[in-house]
Formats: C-alpha cells, structure tokens, sequence
C-alpha cells in the first residue's frame, strides 16, 4: 500500500473531506437497503469504496463550476453540494426529488450546484462537458467544468471526440477517468489498447496526471494542480484516478465473475480507512473519527425514513417540461 | 413440446443456428458473462471466445464492424444490450447496413442481426425504456422484427438469422420471464407473416410485441361481455402482412391498432393509413389507434403509467368502435 504521509495534514480540511466520504458511503447504503425493501424502483450504482475521487475532485471546485457525472454518480453528486434528501427522494421516485421523480438514479441532476446530470448512456457525457466549457468559454466565465466517467467510456468515440475539442478550442475542462477496473462484467483492461485514458489524452495534446484514487490526500493534491493550472486558461486537462469497485455493478449484481479473494484485498484498500489512519497520524482523536462515521450513518438513516414519508409525484407531471410547443398529451384520441 | 422462458428460446435460437452455420457469431458487451439479461449465458464456454465476442463499450464499432464482418461473408449477430444504445451506432446501422447492397448496386448482402432489447421495464426511466420500431420500419432495407412469445423468439430469430439482409431484431424486456410451449426439433417462424393470436369477428386489434398480451386480457374481458374481437400479432412489422390484417379487417368492418411507443408518427399510423385507403368501403367506422402520448418515459410509477396503454383504455376503445354511430 502506497504510505500516506499523513502528519502534516490539515485536520480541518481532510477531516471534513473524511465526513464527506462517510456520507457518500452511508447514502448508498442506505439506499441498498432501501432497495432491498422496494423504495428505490430502478437500479443503482454504487460506488462503494471510490468515495475518494467523488471527495478528493469536488472539494477542489467552485459552488458555480460544473460537473457532469455518470450512471455511477451518486457520490459526485453529493460531493457537489447536492441535498442528500431530494437525491434519495428521486432515488425512491416521490415528489421533491431532484428531478421530481422524472429521472432517478441514473438521471440525477442538480443545476442549482452546478450539477449537469448523472448519464444514462455511457460516455455520452464528454461532448457534453466540453459544450459547457465552450459556452462558459464564449460567455468570459471563469468557472470550470469538470467531467467524471469511467474506464469504460474511453473505448467510446466520443471521448476522443470530447478530447480532442476541448484542446483544439482550449477549454477549461478537468477531465477524470474514475478507473473501477470494471465495464459492467468485463474487465476493461481486457477491451482497451494502448495506455489507456492517459496515454490517449496525451497523444491530443492534453497533460494527463495518474494518481491512486483510494488516497483522498493524492485525489486532493493532484486535483488542487490541474484546477489551479485550467483557472489559468491553460485548456483541458485528463486525471486517472485508479480505484475499484467493491459492489457489483449495480447493487443486485453478484459479481461473480472475480474471486472473492480480490475483493477482500481490495477491502483492505478503503479509501475511507486511509484517511482515517492519515488523520490518525496527524493527531485526530479516534473519538472524533466514529463520530464522522456514526453521524453519517445516522444523516443516511434518517433521510431515507423521510423520503418513505414523502408523497408520490402528481401523476400529471408526467406531462410537464417535454417541451413548450405541442400537446404532449397528443396519443390520436 | 418442452416449456422455457422468452429469454431461453432466443438463446435456442443463437445456439441452433450457430451450430448448424460456423459463419454465424454474436459481438456485444459483456457476452462473455452471458450478456446484461443472461440471454449468451454459458455460449462462450460453448462456442469461444471468437464466435461470442466479448467489445469494449463501443456501440458504434460493433455495428460497423457487423457491417464489414458481414460483408466479408459471416453472419454477426450483433447485441445492443438496451435499444436506447443502438442509437449510438444509427449511423452504422441507417447510412451503412441498410444501404450497402443498393448503393453499391447490389454486389453483396449485408446479413446481420441487431437485437436491441425495447420497452418499458419498470422504472427504467426515459434512456432504458425506448420503443422506436417506428423509426426502423421507416429505413428502407431494414427488416424489422418483434417477438411477444418464446416459441415465435426462437423461431423467428433462427430466421432472422438465415436472412440475408439486415434485420433489427427488438426483443421486449419485460418478456424475459415469459413462459411458454417450444416445439422440439426445428421451428422457424417465417419472416412477415402475422399471427392471429385470437380469432373474432367483432373488431380487429392489430398489435405486436408487449402489447399482444394485453390485448389478448382485454379481448377476455370483452369476450365475457359478449364481444369476440380478433387480436392479430404482426411478428414482423417491416415486411407487415398485409393479407391477414386486410381480411380479418374485411370481416369486421373496425380496426384498433394498439402499441406500447408513442402514437404519434407511430407504426400504427402505417396500418391505420394503408387500412383506410384499401378499405374504405368496408369500414364500419373509423380506423383507431392506442398508443403512448408523446412524453418521455419517467422514473416514478404514477408517472411511467402515464405512457402505458392500459387494458382499460383497449376496453373503452373497443366499445366505442362497435357503439352504434349517433349522427353528428
Ligand atoms: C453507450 C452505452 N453502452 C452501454 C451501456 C450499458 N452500461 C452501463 S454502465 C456500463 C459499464 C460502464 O463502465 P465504466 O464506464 O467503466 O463505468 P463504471 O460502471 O465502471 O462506473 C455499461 C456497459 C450504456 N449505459 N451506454
């Protein structure tokens, strides 16, 4: 395990970096939970055990910069500023969820913190993220946009295409490979030739920066760099954050096609237990660590009460925001 | 004659045909594990890894890459997973495969099949939940295809197949688990021929995929009621067939198209059209279609319902169809 030089670090900051990651784990769990008891009504992601990228890239931006995320999103988005209720009420399809129910998991959004959209189809994010930038661009914004997807959507045209755009129109835009290892069943590395995320956003001209992405301290610090350089007008730059997925795919896969004992060692990896110890070492009472811990669980808990207790969207929103002109209700008679 | 689900038939279908063809092969994400529904489950193992192969998640090379397999003289099945990603290869799939044999003036075939899994499956929102046969049966050189039943699943995805132009094959999600009768030995289910799923003489339903089973719940409501309607199935929508649809219509006198996608600019707009044309005459009333209204498709249940025909609304239809007509 690579050292986390822990002594030095600003037990404010990495400690609300720390709650943060207890958050994002304890909004998962508690969704599974909930799943297993038929609240959520579509499937889920979850991205237990990469808590660190969602943490270590967002505390790095802006309230007003822009992100865009994937099917696996729920930690971004909650990094972002996103309140945890309205996301585990779309989650569970009631009314006062982000998106009114409309969307869930895979389609959260959250334009009021600068959350663009999880993403339904893989990759489809990219272009997407590197229009934001090009109209923030035209507009004399200084805001970024920063751009999560997995290891998998790079084998998709348009993350060459996305790429290659943002270098070519020098676009304020952080581009993050969240590297689980994993394209839904199949081992990426299996499918992709080459370097990989980095080597291809470097043959475009873009810098890329490789870091363990189950170190919150390295996510942080190399994420710090590349906003820092993007601020300046620098263009576009490619962060590959390798970490790995302890769920299945979705929260009903078993994910029988790796052995158990990967699994455990990966446990042994969590980037939770990492911060834990580097704070440890800097000082920080254990006392104060469960407590981030035992907080979040309890936040966790009692959201998901209180998203059961919300109502049911009106049945006649199905038929708002499609679009302004035309009845939506047309079905020849 | 032996029961199995919807999903086993079309995994009889892949296994027959790739054993009795060696140009035959499927190329898809995750196939290896059997693919997102388990519907390749234990092919690999059976076939290897060149005949069910394993892609990076890369929609718009697998259908290209179909098309030159294709045109090099084997025959790709090709697995889009969800037809929501299909549309992330429409190029390939419209400019190129349905194209490729008139443009260059007939040379060579392009034979592959596309499935792409269609429909509503409970609370998978508005990019996993897409009917857009429509859309298909409007490329010329396409053949277009929809199953509702395991036994036409085999059969007429073994036909498929065998065909030699490119046929866009939509499985339909929540038809996984059905079960029901596969005859044993060889079965293909001939290509363009509809089924007629219960015979009437009240109205005609003309329906295909999901739909063929809530029309036939309806129809036994009716039938408790009193009305006998007739529930055809297309099977294939491009070609449709057009023979049993007229004369079943020539012995009603009232035609209900119904389907799960949106009504409008639909493939029930097709039927309901040419029907109007040919047989004027011996309509009874006006021709009518059930559809979807034109929203996405959400999340939330009360919400998703919106976009489902209900047995109700076939129901209603069907009694507005036979009401005696009061003048206007
Ligand atoms: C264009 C497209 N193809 C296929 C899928 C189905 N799918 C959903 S997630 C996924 C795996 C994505 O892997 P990766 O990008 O590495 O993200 P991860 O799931 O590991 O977070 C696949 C194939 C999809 N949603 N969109």
């Amino acid at each position: 395990m690579a050292q986390d030089n822990g002594h030095n670090l600003d037990r404010d900051r990495f400690g609300a970096m720390l709650q943060l990651m207890h958050r994002i784990r304890a909004f998962e769990e508690a969704a599974i939970a909930a799943q297993k008891d038929g609240l959520v009504l579509g499937a889920i992601h979850p991205s237990i055990g990469q808590e660190a990228v969602a943490a270590g890239i967002c505390a790095n931006l802006d309230r007003n910069d822009l992100l865009l995320s994937t099917h696996r999103g729920h930690g971004h988005t909650l990094a972002k500023g996103a309140d945890p209720l309205a996301m585990m009420r779309e989650l569970f399809g009631r009314a006062g969820g982000t998106c009114g129910g409309k969307g869930g998991s895979m389609h959260i959004a959250d334009f009021g913190v600068g959350m663009l959209g999880a993403n339904g189809v893989v990759g489809a994010n990219i272009p997407i993220a590197t229009g934001a930038a090009h109209g923030l661009k035209l507009q004399g914004s200084d805001r970024i946009v920063t751009c999560i997807f997995g290891d998998g959507a790079i084998n998709r045209g348009p993350f060459l295409e996305g790429l290659n755009w943002a270098r070519v129109f020098d676009l304020p835009v952080l581009f993050v490979c969240e590297d689980n290892g994993f394209s839904a069943t199949t081992r990426t590395r299996e499918m992709t030739g080459g370097g990989g995320a980095g080597a291809r956003a470097e043959s475009l001209g873009i810098p890329a920066v490789a870091v363990d992405g189950n170190d919150l301290v390295a996510v942080d610090a190399a994420a710090r760099a590349a906003i820092a350089d993007i601020r300046t007008g620098k263009g576009p730059v490619l962060m590959h954050c390798r970490t790995y997925r302890i769920t299945g795919h979705t929260a009903v896969d078993p994910a029988t096609y790796r052995p158990a004992s990967e699994v455990a060692a990966q446990r042994e990896n969590c980037p939770i237990a990492r911060l834990e110890s580097a704070l440890r070492l800097a000082g920080m009472a254990d006392g104060d660590l469960a407590r981030a811990h035992g907080e979040a669980a309890r936040e966790m808990t009692d959201i998901a009460a209180q998203a059961r207790d919300t109502d049911w969207p009106a049945p006649e929103a199905a038929y708002t925001d499609v679009q302004d002109m035309g009845d939506p209700r047309e079905r020849a008679f | 004659m032996a029961t199995d689900t919807y999903l086993n038939a079309g995994r009889r279908a892949v296994i027959e045909e790739m054993q009795r063809d060696g140009s035959v092969w499927a190329l898809g994400e995750d196939l290896g594990r059997g693919g997102v529904f388990g519907q390749y489950k234990g092919l690999q193992e059976m076939f290897g890894t060149s005949r069910i192969a394993d892609t990076p998640i890369s929609e718009a090379c697998i259908m290209g890459a179909a098309v030159g397999a294709a045109m090099t003289g084997t025959r790709p099945i090709v697995e889009m997973r969800f037809s929501d990603f299909a549309l992330c290869a429409v190029d390939e799939l419209v400019n190129q495969a349905a194209k490729a044999r008139f443009m260059f003036g007939g040379q060579m075939r392009v034979p592959m099949v596309v499935r792409e899994p269609i429909g509503m499956w409970r609370s998978s929102a508005a990019q996993h939940s897409q009917s857009l046969e429509a859309w298909y049966a409007h490329i010329p050189g396409l053949v277009v295809v929809t199953p509702s039943t395991p036994a036409d699943n085999l059969g007429l995805l073994k036909s498929a197949i065998r065909n030699d132009d490119p046929v866009v094959y939509l499985e339909h999600k929540n038809l996984w688990v059905l079960e029901g009768d596969l005859p044993d030995g060889e079965h293909l289910v001939p290509l363009g021929e509809a089924a007629i799923a219960r015979a009437g003489d009240a109205v005609t339903i003309v329906t295909w995929s999901a739909m063929r089973h809530v029309c036939l719940i309806a129809a036994e409501t009716l039938s408790a009621q009193g009305v006998e309607v007739e529930v055809i199935d297309l099977r294939t929508l491009w070609p449709w067939d057009r023979d049993t649809v007229f004369g079943s219509v020539q012995r009603t006198g009232r035609l209900l198209v119904v389907q799960e996608s949106v009504s409008v600019a639909g493939f029930g707009a097709e039927i309901a059209a040419s029907v109007a044309e040919a047989l004027h005459h011996d309509l009874k009333a006006p021709v009518r279609r059930l559809g979807a209204p034109r929203i996405p498709i959400a999340y939330a249940p009360a919400l998703e319902d919106r976009a489902r025909v209900s047995q109700e609304s076939i129901i209603d239809a069907v009694r507005g169809l036979i009401a005696p007509r009061t003048a206007a």
